[in-house]
């Protein structure tokens, strides 16, 4: 096999396929071919890097030179410059503001600082469809170390002292969770991985499967192992193609190798792993309702106990785990519980990756030890806010987490001190808002959406975020009152604690955390028909200040509704009867004479 | 790829090995090969310097072993040049031909000797 002294990463993850990645790769190789470097350039198309908004990402080894928003036209530079003429192309580099104008590598720029990837760690440093490469980096090790050395309680027993504890947002005891379905009784046992991510804003998991595959296989059938199933299911939603076909591809080269079907290493230990495909729904990220669907019935929620330990995939004892939570297992095997346990808090162990959206400098995935703040996350990985505008809030654990404020940006984050303000760990999404966001305005956007996701079993899930809804509704149209507040709060507290299943228990979470936090802000609709951050546009008013106007009048030539009558001589009045709130005057007014309150 | 099963512990480990220099790249490597390409190098030959090296490499079976290429250092007059890093020490070669690359990668970057009357620079 020939030697490549060079690598060329190109992240293929989701977000930099979309900004052109595959086309970039194409570049690469006809212009290495082009040069006849094709014998010692190596191509190699990766996972997710985590810096998706810097994409499509180009990582080019051994010196390790990262290269941001590359499009095909930067290919013939980087490779006629960098790659054959060694002169790296700064153009192209990362900038890290003033104090730090171009950073060349990868570690020292300032998002992946503070980070410690596990879950991550092959994600953007290994090709996801070569098995080998995952190998390389000590894959499979732990499946082989775990059948020749291990008994499966002593694979659970490293779980349990590894303190990790369920990802996907529940914060259950991972090793607790194994020995219930391991102490089972069964002939037959399932392990499933609940890939069916489906908060607005997250993608850690899609990540972790789109960039290493191979993980949550091993950690799949390290668990299988260890609870003795035969069978497993990854339920992953229908809307990550790029996913399942890099799924199938891993599942496909792991049989090849015997990693997975019969007596795998040549041990009695069997193991048979399928894919399904979801259709999408919410709920079905709930394991029973999970469960349902993979049976062929309508994703739908029962009631527990019996849980699925006992009672699960068609009647028989079953352990569901998230994507990250599997990802993790391989490393503790092979590492050790006390390893994994080292870092984090005293009761929230290891690492957590979160998606950090909004409004912060660099979205993108982070995978960060847990007791870390929320101000490391958001100010010094995301580079705080982006232009350089107040932080206002941010909410935490997707639709059912909650909305933290400036106050708590110094908490440490751990399942127990997110839970004690009112929001949950959740998966990991971290959506960061400003001054401009109106917090009433985002209680209805996530409760919309839960609203929507409902499966309509139970009636207060069904029937309580939909009045709740209504209720956000009036209050954002300026039309709430008082009372309405009050029958929110009632309502929220009714769904949370009556509901059958999590969604319906935590849908009142981004509600309950804004009248918490924010609840000045629903006052302000309700009593003065005002929203402060200027968000809610029923409730919105635009003038003119007669003391800056020039009287140029491109306002009144620029309102779509011709509701800016007068001339140059005497000056412009909005009329808001008519107004309809477009801001399209605000917007043009070249002297800022245009009030928006 | 080749589809024989994996059986045991030192199955997957044949296969890391095999497969090494598919990461090797990226690892970063013990000793690092530098060889200048700028046009001054490339004009004196330091292409066909580079080839011999990832030949000669290749030959031995050499795996952690660093290839970069940088641009004029401003030595020209002495190129084509070839920098070796072993255990901290930098060590340059200047005018060099690629039928000396088998006696540099012979003596330094595999047995830790410098090739003296080659060297023209040195910097710990």
């Amino acid at each position: 096999m020939a030697i490549f002294r060079s690598h060329v990463l190109v992240c293929s993850g989701t977000g930099c396929t979309s900004s052109g990645a595959t086309e970039v790769i194409d570049s690469f190789k006809k212009e290495l071919e082009r040069r006849k470097l094709d014998q010692e350039v190596l191509v190699v198309p990766t996972g997710c890097h985590g810096m998706c908004e810097m994409g499509p990402i180009v990582v080019v080894y051994p010196e390790g030179t990262f290269y941001c928003k590359v499009k095909k036209n930067d290919v013939h530079e980087i490779v006629e410059e960098h790659i054959f003429k060694g002169r790296p192309v700064q153009r192209l580099m990362y900038e890290g503001g003033v104090d730090m104008p171009k950073v060349p590598h990868y570690n020292d720029i300032p998002f992946y600082g503070k980070q410690r990837r596990i879950a991550l760690a092959n994600c953007g440093y290994i090709n996801p469809d070569n098995i080998d490469e995952y190998i390389v980096r000590g894959g499979y090790e732990a499946l082989g170390k775990a059948l020749t050395s291990m008994t499966p309680a002593a694979v659970i027993e490293e779980l349990k002292v590894s303190g990790l504890r369920g990802r996907g947002g529940g914060g259950f005891p991972t090793g607790l969770k194994w020995s219930f379905c391991a102490a089972a009784k069964g002939d037959k046992k399932y392990v499933i991985c609940n890939a069916d991510e489906g908060d607005p804003g997250a993608f850690m998991d899609r990540s972790i499967l789109e960039g290493d595959p191979h993980s949550v296989i091993e950690g799949m059938l390290l668990g299988a192992y260890a609870m003795g199933a035969d069978e497993g299911y990854i339920y992953c939603r229908a809307e990550y193609p790029l996913a399942i076909a890099r799924l199938k591809n891993a599942i496909a080269q792991a049989e090849g190798y015997g990693l997975l079907g019969r007596n795998i290493m040549n041990t009695p230990f069997s193991f048979e792993l399928h894919i399904k495909e979801g259709a999408g729904a919410f709920v079905c990220g709930e394991e029973t309702a999970l469960m349902a669907s993979i049976e062929g019935s309508r994703g739908m929620p029962r009631p527990r106990p019996p849980f699925p330990a006992n009672y699960g995939l068609w009647g028989k004892p079953t352990n569901i785990n998230n994507v990250e939570t599997w990802a993790n297992v391989p490393q503790i095997v092979n590492r050790g519980g006390q390893w994994y346990a080292s870092m984090g808090t005293d009761k929230s162990k290891g690492t957590k990756v979160f998606a950090l959206t909004g409004k912060v400098k660099h979205t993108g995935l982070v995978e960060v030890p847990m007791g870390i703040t929320l101000r490391e996350i958001i100010f010094d990985i995301g580079g705080g806010i982006l232009d350089d505008r107040k932080f206002k809030a941010v909410q935490i654990g997707g639709p059912s987490g909650g909305c933290l404020t400036e106050e708590h940006l110094d908490t440490p984050v751990s399942y127990e001190s997110l839970t004690a303000l009112g929001a949950i760990m959740g998966s990991g999404g971290l959506v960061v808002m400003d001054d401009s966001n109106c917090m009433v305005d985002v209680a209805k956007f996530f409760l919309e959406f839960t609203q929507k996701e409902s499966c309509g079993k139970c009636v207060p899930c069904r029937e309580g975020t939909k009045h709740m809804l209504l209720i956000l509704e009036k209050i954002t149209a300026g039309e709430g009152t008082m009372e309405d507040l009050e029958k929110l709060e009632e309502l929220a507290l009714m769904v949370r604690d009556m509901s059958l299943c999590g969604l319906g228990q935590t849908a009142p979470n981004p509600v309950l955390t804004t009248l918490r936090y924010f609840r000045d802000e629903y006052v302000a609709h309700i009593k003065e028909k005002r929203c402060p951050a200027g968000a809610c546009s029923a409730l919105l008013r635009y003038t003119i200040m007669q003391d800056l106007c020039r009287k140029c009048g491109i306002c009144s030539r620029n309102c779509p509704v011709q509701c800016i009558p007068g001339d140059r001589t005497s000056g412009y009045v909005i009329d808001q009867e008519r107004c309809i709130r477009c801001g399209t005057c605000f917007e043009k007014c070249p002297f800022g004479a245009i009030e928006k309150k | 790829m080749e589809q024989k099963k994996i059986t045991s512990l030192d199955d997957l480990r044949r296969i890391r090995e095999r497969s090494r220099d598919l990461s090797s790249a990226r690892s970063g490597g013990g000793t690092t090969v530098i060889v200048g390409m700028g046009t001054c190098g490339i004009a004196a030959g330091a292409r066909e310097v580079l080839e011999e090296v990832m030949a000669e490499l290749a030959r031995r079976d050499l795996r952690d072993v660093a290839v970069q290429t940088t641009g004029c250092i401003g030595m020209c007059q002495d190129e084509p040049l070839l920098d070796v890093i072993r255990s901290g020490q930098r060590v340059t070669y200047g005018h060099v031909k690629p039928e000396d690359v088998p006696l540099i990668v012979a003596e330094h970057v595999v047995n830790g000797r410098v090739v003296e009357k080659m060297a023209i620079g040195r910097a710990d």
